[in-house]
């Protein structure tokens, strides 16, 4: 009997340690995308399922100029805050990366922008980028540029986000490299020097090319979390139907219009259909991410 | 069905494994013997506060707990979770109008209130407030209402007398018998250069006109969409527009902070103003503002935009006594309350006339007699039928007025995208 428990024990407890994380992640993480696709598939409104109808919601969505202006906001943001955070970030690692006086207070102060609520920093941007006593237009106004209505249109309520987005994550990112810098030996760029390479030389022959797995982990990373943008451009929009993103949905985000459909106008199906191709998006974009920074990897 | 089937396992697995007595036991568990607690849920003001003390002194064993969300549409989409997830909501629940309207599609979600004997109460509620709350076969009654959006127009007493307007209300609403001799007050307004818009957006404005012209909007009584034949919608479109290309609007999105600060520093001169938005304004204006505010009748004849119900969700586990306190909250005495403490209109025709209501002055707004200006607002109003999808449909019109306003569409572009989108929400 002791032999058998021993037995049991032996086979048993390991599975058993993991077992918590598997087992909540199958309730929080498998049952609802699964839950979600199959809801995708049935006419689902306010009053519960109408009947199996199908990939209906996806041909609909297919067909939907509202999705597609939705991807293109997304994809848009996207790029406009990654690319400039990411580039910043690495500047910014470089320069913590010096010997400097003060070097912790920077490193700390370039934190505080993540540990600060996404709401605070949303309604506060949406002050700076107001249209009728905002900074931005303030200083414009200096220059004699007449004032920016930044809702009203594509390109500036895409700068007006996108800072917002930027400015809260550069820090983040920015210690990411900084770590891993650190971890780039010395003496490379001690040879560098006598072979009297510049500072920036060594910055792009050196540095960057060390530290690809983190640009490669903070452009995934980045990418997923622009694909899923949502509580910024919500923000930003204000109002009592904000969740459509400006009047004629110039910031719309594919998340943004996944709850519209969902809760605003109760076509829970069709949502759901929605939030799968942000799944299927999310996917593709990891995927194109991953082998673009592997050839460029390659390369080097 | 299926939904709470599924999850039921699913949950008392968590709380095993989690073995989190605390998060898992919920409000219910947690009371002592011989007392029962109410959870009544609630969005933005319903002043009901003291009701609860003198309630609970005279039901000893009953314990009210209200559950507040500060906007209408954070609220919504949590009610639906509650709803469909079938727990959550409490015991008591507030339906604003448009979701009430919604919600009519599954009443066994809700406690037949006839069933409690709400039946001899219908003598207390205005008539069509009632029947917004029963189904059409008159067999079950979801709601009970509390109160009614009765419209007035608000204004600017500092920024009038800057224009050289009169501020007196009864000759500020001798200014616009009509929405057309709004427009040309808004006008002479606009030459006098006060730096302030004539009114905040068009959205208020517009639905304002449009629950005046008709007796349905968006969806004929059969739930067909109407928008682009309905005569109503375009008339209040059209005029709409007309104000916008006149310059009135100050295209400040109601709800947003510009909106907020704009009653601060006296940026638009008029808004009109649903009874239950005094509070809004007094509460956005601050105390600095006092007296500068004043409530006239609005253009046109009377009009409601809002108002709400109280509902016994079928997942509370106190049915019979969540119904007795929704039908103490809608009681005539309930609704006078209500109406003192943050001045939600009663939909309760003895409660209009109560000296109480009817006398009734408020002090910020320049002690404007808020309670005769709303009651014959109320009474000069024919209800209005709202389809099944009427608020998704409004929040699109509304967009393509700003769009217009922000100079982005044509008025015939903005239209054609307004009932374009409508059919997609509707179809």
């Amino acid at each position: 009997m002791t032999r058998l428990l021993d037995r049991l024990d032996k086979v048993a407890s390991p599975y058993l340690f993991i077992a918590p994380f598997f087992v909540i992640f199958g309730i929080f993480g498998l049952f609802p995308v699964g839950y979600t696709a199959w809801v995708s598939l049935h006419a689902w409104d306010i009053s519960g399922a109408q009947g199996f109808v199908g990939l209906d919601n996806f041909v609909t969505l297919f067909g939907d100029p509202n999705f597609w202006n939705a991807i293109v906001n997304t994809l848009g943001m996207l790029i406009l805050s990654t690319v400039p955070q990411l580039v910043i970030a690495l500047i910014l690692a470089n320069a913590l990366n010096q010997r400097m006086r003060g070097l912790v207070f920077y490193r700390l102060g370039v934190l505080a922008p993540i540990v600060t609520s996404v709401a605070a920093v949303g309604i506060v941007f949406s002050q700076i980028f107001d249209r009728d006593a905002g900074l931005v237009n303030g200083m414009l106004h200096l220059v004699g540029v007449p004032p920016i209505d930044w809702h009203a249109d594509k390109w500036s309520s895409w700068i007006a986000i996108s800072t917002m987005v930027s400015w809260r994550w550069i820090g983040y990112n920015a210690l990411i490299y900084l770590a891993a810098m650190q971890a780039v030996p010395r003496d490379l760029y001690e040879a560098a020097e006598i072979d009297g390479a510049t500072k920036a030389r060594q910055f792009w022959a050196i540095t960057v090319p060390m530290i690809r797995p983190a640009v490669l982990f903070t452009v995934i990373v980045s990418t997923i979390g622009g694909t899923q943008l949502f509580t910024e451009p919500l923000i930003f929009g204000q109002g009592g139907f904000a969740i459509s993103g400006g009047s004629l949905r110039q910031f719309q985000t594919v998340s943004m219009y996944m709850f519209e459909k969902a809760f605003r106008d109760f076509d829970y199906g069709y949502g759901s259909a929605v939030a799968w191709m942000i799944f299927v998006l999310i996917m593709l974009l990891t995927l194109i991410n991953f082998l673009l920074t592997r050839h460029w990897g390659g390369r080097a | 069905m299926r939904l709470r089937g599924r999850r039921a396992p699913l949950a008392i697995g968590v709380c095993a494994l989690l073995v989190a007595a605390t998060a898992c036991g919920g409000a219910d568990g947690s009371e002592e013997p011989g007392r029962t607690t109410l959870v009544v849920k609630t969005f933005s003001q319903f002043g009901y506060q003291d009701l609860y003390k003198q309630y609970e002194s005279s039901h000893p064993g009953i314990k009210i707990k209200e559950e507040n969300i500060g906007k209408l549409g954070d609220y919504t989409p949590k009610l639906q979770q509650w709803m469909a997830s079938g727990s959550g909501a409490g015991d008591v629940v507030a339906l604003e109008e448009g979701i009430l309207i919604q919600f009519m599609a599954r009443p066994d979600k809700f406690v037949n209130l006839l069933d409690h004997g709400a039946s001899s109460l219908q003598g207390d509620f205005l008539e069509w407030k009632w029947k917004q709350g029963l189904t059409s076969d008159g067999a079950k009654l979801v709601g009970l209402g509390t109160d009614v959006g009765a419209q007035g127009m608000c204004y600017r007493t500092d920024l009038f007398a800057k224009a050289g307007l009169p501020t007196d209300r009864d000759q500020v609403g001798a200014l616009w018998p009509t929405w057309d001799a709004y427009l040309a007050t808004g006008q002479r307004f606009m030459t006098a250069r006060t730096g302030a818009s004539f009114f905040d957006s068009s959205g208020s404005v517009y639905l304002n006109m449009l629950m005046q012209l008709s007796d349905h909007t968006y969806y004929d009584t059969a739930n067909n969409l109407v928008i682009d034949t309905n005569p109503a919608v375009k008339a209040a479109w059209d005029k709409t527009v007309q104000m916008i290309q006149a310059g009135l609007s100050g295209n400040i999105a109601a709800y947003s902070p510009q909106w907020n600060a704009g009653f601060k520093n006296g940026r638009f001169a008029t808004i009109p103003c649903p009874s239950w938005m005094l509070g809004t304004i007094e509460k956005q204006s601050g105390p600095e503002n006092a007296g500068r505010w004043d409530v006239a009748k609005v253009p046109g004849n009377g009009a409601v935009r809002g108002g709400s119900f109280l509902a016994v969700p079928t997942q509370s586990k106190h049915q019979r006594e969540a119904a007795e306190l929704v039908k103490f909250l809608t009681s005539p005495l309930g609704q006078m309350a209500a109406f003192k403490a943050v001045n939600n209109f009663p939909s309760s025709p003895k409660a209009i006339d109560e000296p109480a209501v009817r006398n009734f002055t408020n002090a910020y707004f320049n002690d404007a007699p808020v309670g005769k200006i709303f009651g014959d607002s109320v009474k000069a109003l024919k209800p209005v039928y709202l389809g099944p999808d009427n608020n998704p449909v409004n929040d699109r019109v509304t967009n393509a007025l700003t769009a217009i306003e922000q100079g982005k569409l044509s008025p015939e572009a903005a239209w054609a995208n307004a009932v374009a989108e409508a059919k997609r929400v509707a179809g």
